[in-house]
């Protein structure tokens, strides 16, 4: 259990039974009056924002979150499923919770999965991933600058914008966490 | 660190000065280690060695009006236990000044010289609200006899000060329920209020201010309900200072306030945190 005057920014806390942050932490005293710690509370299963104010006699429970090295194993209609590097069981998340991180998971894929209490909160993937382009609109010969964009496909049907230079059947490398075109790693 | 924070303190510190020594105050030194702090329910004085920190400079002035001193003032280093946040820093700097034979009327009149002498762009408009009539507009109850603490704290901190921030200016709320009476004495005539009151600037909480209780029965029965309710919360209870309540038996009928002068020179520098005014924090 956390005392309120544990409370800040970013911790971690649980309440009726949901993993939640806190988002913002003011210390606030009215003249004569008793401490009042007043939280913007996220729920990180829900994505809801609420305000809620401790007072300095109440207590909060800790929020058990870990988080295990998993590896991509398969997919099952709207799920993924991955096997524990370390125990073999499987961990299954539904592509809603993935969004679009799901355009970016690729056979053997290690990731990092965040659990409360045995269930799924987040992923975390490696920064980046290597994926093919599947349809684009030719490139100019010669034309190598960075600057002019274009959109992309990818063969999963995720749509990227590229250098003018990249071609169908081109591997390019991309930022999961951004989910946009970080460099070329080889022509197709 | 921000040489303007350092140089308006100056400026800020010496028109004080200036202000009461102009009407006659007298500026005072009084401990600052203690051996019996000031018991109150929400204030937890710092241990230093066998003595505390003081929270306020109060019962020392109250010995010096009993001895006879009839205005004075003192701008005061005091430390609050666990009181860290954008407007809050365990160790400040109080401003704290008594009359004689004053209510605290008459030192809302001085308050409101005081802000127009050391700030020279500062609120002009002042409005004085009743916590009845505040709490009944922005919170829908009235706490004067319906006094329930916590709901007290939570809307005054959720619904009022904010309120009075959308307001702007300098608001004084005035007549506090008999409860949170803590050192004034019960408004003649009406007992579930007690003649205090609170000055806001742009929502910021800067002054509190008694008529006195000069009670010490009274006085004793309220510090020996409030160990009783720091023991029942687990807090450190203090002893009685006798020499303190004596004081209260023998001072003249006086009215005094406290302002926070690190809030006053953050509004004044426009600011909404205390950093650039406590620099070394």
């Amino acid at each position: 259990m956390y005392s309120a005057s544990d409370l800040k920014k970013g911790l971690k806390i649980e309440i009726d039974g949901d993993p939640c942050m806190i988002t913002n932490f003011e210390f606030s005293k009215p003249g004569k009056g008793q401490a009042l710690y007043r939280c913007k509370i996220k729920n990180l299963v829900t994505g809801n924002t609420f305000d809620k104010t401790y007072r300095s006699v109440e207590k909060v429970n800790r929020c058990a979150l870990i988080s295990r090295d998993y590896t991509f194993s398969y997919i099952d209609g709207d799920n993924y499923v991955f096997s524990d590097n370390d125990t073999y069981e499987e961990a299954i998340l539904n592509k809603e919770l993935l969004g679009d991180l799901k355009y970016f998971i690729v056979d053997d894929m290690q990731v990092e999965i965040l659990f409360h209490n045995e269930r799924a909160l987040d992923i975390t993937l490696p920064n980046f991933v290597e994926m093919t382009i599947a349809e684009t609109e030719p490139g100019a010969r010669g034309d190598t600058a960075t600057n002019v964009m274009k959109p992309a496909k990818l063969e999963n049907g995720y749509e990227i914008n590229v250098p003018i230079f990249i071609n169908e059947g081109d591997v390019v490398r991309i930022d999961t966490r951004t989910g946009t075109y970080s460099d070329r790693v080889s022509k197709g | 660190m921000r040489n303007d924070g350092v140089k308006r303190r100056d400026a800020l510190t010496r028109s004080v000065r200036a202000f009461f020594h102009e009407r006659d105050y007298v500026e005072v030194e009084t401990p600052i280690r203690l051996k019996i702090p000031c018991m109150e329910l929400h204030i937890d004085a710092e241990a230093s060695g066998d003595h505390f920190l003081r929270t306020s400079p109060e019962m020392f002035h109250k010995r010096l009006l009993a001895a006879g001193h009839e205005r004075i003032f003192e701008l005061a280093k005091c430390f609050r236990s666990g009181e860290r946040g954008p407007l809050h820093n365990p160790e400040y700097t109080m401003l704290e000044w008594y009359a004689a034979n004053a209510d605290y009327m008459d030192v809302l009149e001085l308050t409101k010289a005081l802000i127009a002498s050391v700030w020279c762009d500062g609120p002009s408009d002042w409005k004085i609200l009743a916590v009845s009539a505040a709490f009944m507009e922005f919170a829908g109850w009235d706490p004067a006899g319906n006094y329930d603490e916590d709901r007290f704290d939570v809307d005054l901190v959720e619904k009022v000060e904010p309120a009075l921030k959308a307001i702007g200016g300098a608001v004084v709320l005035k007549d506090y329920p008999i409860e949170a009476a803590a050192l004034s004495r019960p408004k003649p005539g009406e007992p579930l209020l007690a003649e205090r009151w609170e000055l806001y600037i742009d929502g910021v909480e800067l002054a509190n201010a008694y008529s006195e209780l000069t009670d010490p029965d009274e006085q004793r029965r309220r510090f020996v309900n409030c160990a009783a309710e720091r023991a029942a919360m687990g807090k450190a209870v203090y002893p009685i200072d006798e020499a303190f309540i004596q004081a209260v038996r023998e001072m003249p009928p006086a009215a005094g306030v406290a302002l926070g002068v690190d809030r006053l020179l953050m509004l004044m520098l426009g600011e909404s945190s205390l950093d650039p005014v406590l620099p070394f924090r």
